[in-house]
């Protein structure tokens, strides 16, 4: 077993796990600090002229509205960014406490605790997503979280579960029982950071999945509600200029790809260092 | 005077194809304070199980039998549930296994596992607590113990370990130490210091050890008494020297010639026939009648422990036939 900084330290070794990870990082910074060097997302300083295409006061152009596509792009990366951490963090969260309690306990907790997952595997998550949000007529931004996060986290849950069932054999769980260690401090000293390197792998690769998730529900208008700028609903707002003004919706669709496609780059990475023959 | 620890008629079962198997099955000993008893056998004889059970420990699906008792002086230990139960391991019964090398856990340094060891059962504080974790490494002979403190496990040697392993076992000065296989994997020079290590404990806080082998070699000048076990079973048990001097039942003799002598003239090793049978296939009778070379026609009833000598029995109808 490794410490989680070794393994974060292997993957930077990486090419293409590096090339995400300055990738993200970079995003993440413009996140931060670009709203405040970028004129306001959701500012209509000449609503008459609309869509203006990208040039020197504005490298993206202005959407229908004359609102200008950077600065939309970015305040987008903060809602997107986030809602994907928070949403992510809540259900690695959720999945590492039953996976633990369920690979622990064993028995009855075991069994009812995965029956549950397994029904809820079965379910496709954009369907319960759907579902749920169709009967909301407003979506705050808090409830999308809590529910993409609630619904992420059944396979994390088996995957911690597996990696308990392996450790909770080896010796020093046993000695540490035999020399009456409460269960918490097992759980928690022991078992819990050896399915650290697992989970920070679902956790990347599970931030890509959410930002997706987040863009489609936005695009389908159920998901962060206009005038909040998100990426996926800046795709929706741009469909009727689609052909006229293609800035307005490659923007936000490329941030889309880029930041998916640096976390799915930083999660294989991890993948490959933890589990070389999964490579 | 009440023991220690005294079991009797402890049964371990797992089940297997429709039915039961056991493991161990009707192991009965004692302890006192400071002494040692050796539980000797083979691999798979139900030893390590034997001591795993002393603590509730066996490892699921196997099960303790109703009729077993476990009493650490006057606790019935089997009666034990969840706080109860944690309260006794460690403090009462200290346990140290096999491999140093896999029962510290690798990712948290050694002054922080006994440190943990100690706040399991006794309410002070951290520092306090590395103090006493600090002492206890010289107690188990470690020098540099404060460096040592700070160490991760992969940073000490085999024996290093071990004596970590015995003073994480020590930390909450349990009345009982349960040692399984201690030395069995480390060199031979390390072997005997880590066995001194435990004679000086003992005698030092007057504990009781449980020395869990299969070299009887370790045994001979360190265990007050001796009980061997067999196929579940113990099948003899004497004071140390009198098993030394007159081992008696058939598998013990066996045992005895299996290790090469360095005094007295050179002879062939004469190794014990076959293997131990899986306890889903003990023969009836006496359990050890297939690979025993003086079975003879009653050894197809099963024996009870039968008295040889003065503290001395064997699960042998040769005692009663030639005694």
């Amino acid at each position: 077993m490794r410490p989680a900084f070794s393994v974060l330290g292997e993957a930077w070794r990486n090419p293409a796990g590096r090339a995400g990870a300055i990738l993200l990082l970079v995003i993440a910074i413009s996140a931060l600090v670009g709203p405040w060097f970028l004129p306001d997302p959701l500012a209509q300083p000449d609503i008459l002229a609309g869509s203006v295409p990208p040039g020197l006061g504005h490298p993206f152009g202005t959407d229908q509205l004359n609102r200008d596509v950077l600065a939309r792009v970015v305040a987008g990366a903060r809602v997107s960014l986030s809602v994907a951490l928070l949403a992510v963090g809540l259900s690695v969260t959720i999945g590492a406490a039953v996976g633990l309690v369920s690979g622990y306990w064993g028995g009855v907790v075991d069994a009812g605790l995965m029956r549950l997952v397994d029904g809820a595997l079965a379910i496709p998550r954009l369907f319960i997503l759907l579902l749920v949000l169709a009967t909301m007529d407003r979506v705050p931004l808090p409830a999308l979280i809590v529910l993409i996060g609630a619904t992420g986290w059944f396979a994390t849950s088996r995957l911690v579960r597996a990696e308990v069932l392996r450790i909770r054999e080896e010796t020093y769980v046993r000695a540490a029982e035999a020399l009456g260690a409460r269960r918490r401090h097992i759980i928690l000293r022991h078992l819990l950071p050896n399915t650290m390197g697992p989970l920070l792998v679902a956790a990347t690769l599970g931030v890509g999945d959410v930002i997706l998730l987040e863009a489609g529900l936005s695009f389908l208008g159920l998901g962060v509600q206009p005038p909040t700028p998100s990426w996926g609903s800046m795709v929706l707002d741009s469909k009727e200029v689609l052909v006229s003004a293609p800035w307005t919706s490659i923007f936000p669709g490329l941030a889309i790809v880029i930041t998916v496609l640096s976390a799915n780059l930083v999660g294989d990475a991890l993948r490959e260092t933890i589990d070389p023959r999964s490579a | 005077m009440t023991h220690v620890l005294e079991v009797q008629n402890l049964r371990v079962s797992f089940p297997a194809d429709h039915r039961r198997v056991y493991p161990v099955d009707g192991v009965s000993f004692w302890l006192d304070r400071g002494e040692t008893l050796a539980l000797v056998g083979e691999s798979g004889c139900g030893k390590s199980l034997s001591s795993l059970a002393l603590l509730q420990l066996v490892p699921s699906p196997g099960q303790i039998d109703p009729g077993s008792v476990i009493r650490l002086a006057d606790t019935d230990v089997l009666a034990l549930r969840g706080e109860a139960l944690r309260r006794i391991r460690g403090r009462r019964i200290g346990m140290i296994f096999q491999d140093p090398m896999t029962s510290l856990n690798p990712v948290f340094r050694v002054g922080e596992q006994i440190v943990e060891g100690i706040l399991a059962h006794f309410k002070i504080t951290r520092a306090e607590a590395r103090g006493r974790a600090l002492h206890l490494l010289q107690e188990v002979g470690i020098p540099d113990p404060v460096e040592r403190l700070n160490a991760y496990p992969h940073q000490l040697s085999g024996g290093m370990r071990q004596r970590v392993m015995i003073a994480i076992a020590l930390a909450a000065e349990p009345e009982i130490l349960v040692a399984d296989e201690p030395t069995t994997a480390l060199d031979v020079t390390v072997q005997a210091q880590i066995l001194e290590v435990l004679d000086r404990l003992r005698t030092s806080r007057g504990m009781a050890v449980l020395l869990i082998t299969h070299d009887l070699g370790i045994v001979a000048g360190r265990a007050d008494r001796v009980a061997v076990m067999y196929a579940g079973q113990i099948i003899e048990e004497a004071p140390t020297e009198r098993l030394f001097a007159n081992p008696s039942h058939p598998y013990t003799q066996g045992l005895f010639a299996s290790v090469p002598r360095i005094t007295g003239p050179r002879r062939r090793l004469n190794p014990i026939r076959g293997n131990v049978p899986a306890p889903s296939a003990w023969p009836s009778g006496c359990r050890f009648r297939p690979r025993c070379p003086k079975a003879f026609d009653q050894s197809e009833k099963e024996p009870p422990l039968l008295p040889v000598e003065i503290d001395h029995r064997m699960r042998c109808w040769l005692a009663e036939r030639d005694g």
